[in-house]
């Protein structure tokens, strides 16, 4: 059993109350923050600990909060994101349905890290229940004094809030985000000026991602070397929720260092591959991660490893596939997804990713045609010159089909035929 | 025409808030929830409580997911087709749905009470295949399973 940070209170059927949370320590690194830091000193403290970002861009968490200059306006905004529409991802309604306090506290730790007195939670409409959660909790941690006005009778003061989205992918981009929260389409916005210079209502803005803010208390109370030693990895920092979900046995949200070793995490956490299933690639960290083929079944779950084997660890949630999936079927299922998803702001993305996803569909259906491969090549390049990170995330399955499952996808066009089709369990378990 | 009541909730809430538009998503939810879906009239209706252009409020409206500028039924199934969803019996749930139903992907039943849409990733991969229903999720989906969130939908009405 590796240790337990973020879900130490974590129950099978229901969420941890105030209480638990304080028993087990909770509030108190806010409390001492409160009584002994200075913003600047908590902000050293995140960066020496190396935190990266977990909603998957995995940008240092200190160096963001370093880039709200000192004289920045007021007020400032801290959003916390709690969107999540990456498929596959779903660690942050665990997270949240978890121990909400502990991500509370992470978000007045952040506040106070970059003076922000506002907080606004971006939630997906499909999380209702947690959303309906973290309302009440805030209430509740209002009442105790740990938000609102006055914190712990300081003259710290952060007023939170819960924000509904109506539900689209790219709200999850943090510019989008905020032309969402402002009730605007929301349509990405290239910096500058960055968000931390103007974002909401062209306030200075913070975003992190639920499980980054979650760390927060246990950093502060612990300290960055204590954080860093929590990974395997000499490289990696901390522990990270990986969610498991595919043709696993136990498909779950497991918290483990960074660093364990894939194999590790199907085996030994996820149940191993569901009874007559091999395994036969995965996505490593959502959608906008490429294929890993089985040759790096053993790979360390680092940022770091995961980008020297041309892959990332992104949301870290792991899809597992098996070989009995076809998957020219799935990147199709994939670029499905990415063609509704498009905001359609700008034109690789709205025009290039259903001109793959036709290109795919025409392929599995066996009426595709050699020139197609370096069709796709081409698209997939074009998808790079796009104005935001969404079609760029897009081209990555897909990349990893053309590198790792080429023959796969050659055989298709060959045989004019997908190889998979008819075969038992090649569209899954069967439900009728 | 809203009912008195909930205008003055509504008129309230955005009294509350520096800025009216951030609150358009509840405002279009609490109006879609009254009438079933936005119609033009209560686009306009919701539009002028926030204080923006019915144009401005339809770019929202017709962007999302969850809602509705045409009518739905009083359940509205949004099957995830996402990739987990996918590789563990999506098209047999679908197939399930839309035989049981009588109706294809995009449609409404005869008696108004059912609606069926996909809808990409909805999080809950760890109990795919998995399906949401006015927004409440069902997960681990089986045939029988689905006859019995059906039933208890029909013994609602």
């Amino acid at each position: 059993m590796h240790p337990q940070v973020l879900f130490k209170n974590r129950h099978p059927d229901r969420i941890a109350t105030l209480e638990e949370y304080r028993a087990s320590g909770g509030y108190q690194a806010l409390a001492d923050m409160i009584a002994h830091r200075t913003p600047a000193e908590v902000r050293e403290i995140v960066l020496n600990a190396t935190l990266l970002g977990r909603g998957g861009a995995a940008f240092p968490a200190g160096r963001k909060m370093a880039t709200i200059a000192d004289d920045a306006p007021f007020p400032r905004y801290l959003v916390c994101n709690a969107d999540e529409m990456e498929p596959g991802t779903f660690k942050d309604r665990v997270m949240i349905h978890a121990d909400p306090h502990m991500v509370l506290e992470g978000i007045a730790i952040a506040a106070w890290a970059v003076r922000a007195e506002r907080c606004v939670i971006f939630i997906r409409p499909e999380y209702e229940n947690a959303g309906r959660i973290l309302e009440r909790e805030i209430e509740i941690a209002e009442h105790n004094g740990l938000l609102g006005s006055r914190i712990l009778g300081s003259s710290y003061s952060l007023d939170v809030v819960v924000h509904r989205s109506a539900g689209r992918y790219i709200c999850g981009e943090v510019t989008a985000q905020m032309n969402a929260l402002m009730g605007r389409r929301a349509n990405p916005l290239q910096p500058p000026p960055y968000l931390t210079e103007k974002g909401l209502w062209d306030l200075p803005t913070l975003v992190h991602n639920v499980e980054t803010l979650a760390c927060l208390p246990h950093i502060l109370l612990n300290g960055a070397e204590w954080f860093k030693k929590l990974a395997k990895t000499p490289t990696g920092a901390g522990t990270k929720l990986f969610g498991v979900s595919g043709k696993v046995k136990r498909p779950g949200c497991y918290e483990l260092p960074i660093g364990i070793q894939l194999s590790e995490i199907i085996e030994d956490y996820a149940g191993g591959m569901i009874e007559g299933s091999e395994f036969k690639a995965c996505l490593p960290g959502g959608a906008s991660t490429a294929f890993l083929p089985r040759q790096h079944y053993h790979v360390e779950m680092d940022f770091d490893a995961l980008k020297k084997v041309g892959n990332r660890l992104g949301t870290a949630a792991i899809m597992v596939f098996d070989h009995k999936t076809c998957l020219v079927a799935a990147t199709l299922n994939l670029m499905e997804f990415f063609a509704r998803e498009s905001c359609g702001w700008c034109t690789p993305c709205r025009e290039g990713l259903p001109y793959i996803r036709d290109l795919l569909a025409l392929i599995e259906a066996g009426e595709g045609q050699a020139e197609f491969v370096p069709m796709l090549e081409q698209m997939r390049v074009h998808l790079y010159r796009s104005y935001c990170a969404f079609a760029p995330g897009a081209a990555a399955p897909l990349e990893g089909l053309l590198t790792h499952f080429r023959d796969e996808l050659q055989e298709h066009i060959r045989e004019k035929r997908c190889p998979f089709k008819g075969a038992e369990g090649s569209r899954g378990r069967g439900v009728e | 025409m809203l009912p008195k009541e909930l205008k003055e909730r509504l008129e309230a809430e955005i009294k509350r808030v520096e800025h009216p538009r951030e609150l358009a998503v509840d405002v279009m939810f609490a109006i879609q929830d009254h009438y079933g879906h936005l119609s033009d009239e209560a686009l306009a209706e919701a539009a002028g409580l926030l204080g923006m252009t019915p144009l401005e409020l339809d770019e929202l409206a017709t962007f999302y997911t969850f809602t509705f500028r045409e009518p739905v039924g009083k359940y509205v199934i949004h099957v995830c087709d996402s990739v987990v969803c996918w590789i563990n019996g999506y098209e047999p749930v679908k197939d399930y749905l839309c035989r049981t139903l009588g109706i294809d992907l995009g449609a409404t039943t005869a008696d108004g009470l059912f609606t069926l849409l996909p809808v990409c990733c909805i999080g809950y991969c760890d109990r795919s295949p998995a399906m949401l229903v006015n927004r409440r999720v069902y997960g681990n989906l089986t045939p029988e399973k689905i006859d019995g969130i059906l039933e208890q939908c029909r013994s609602r009405r």
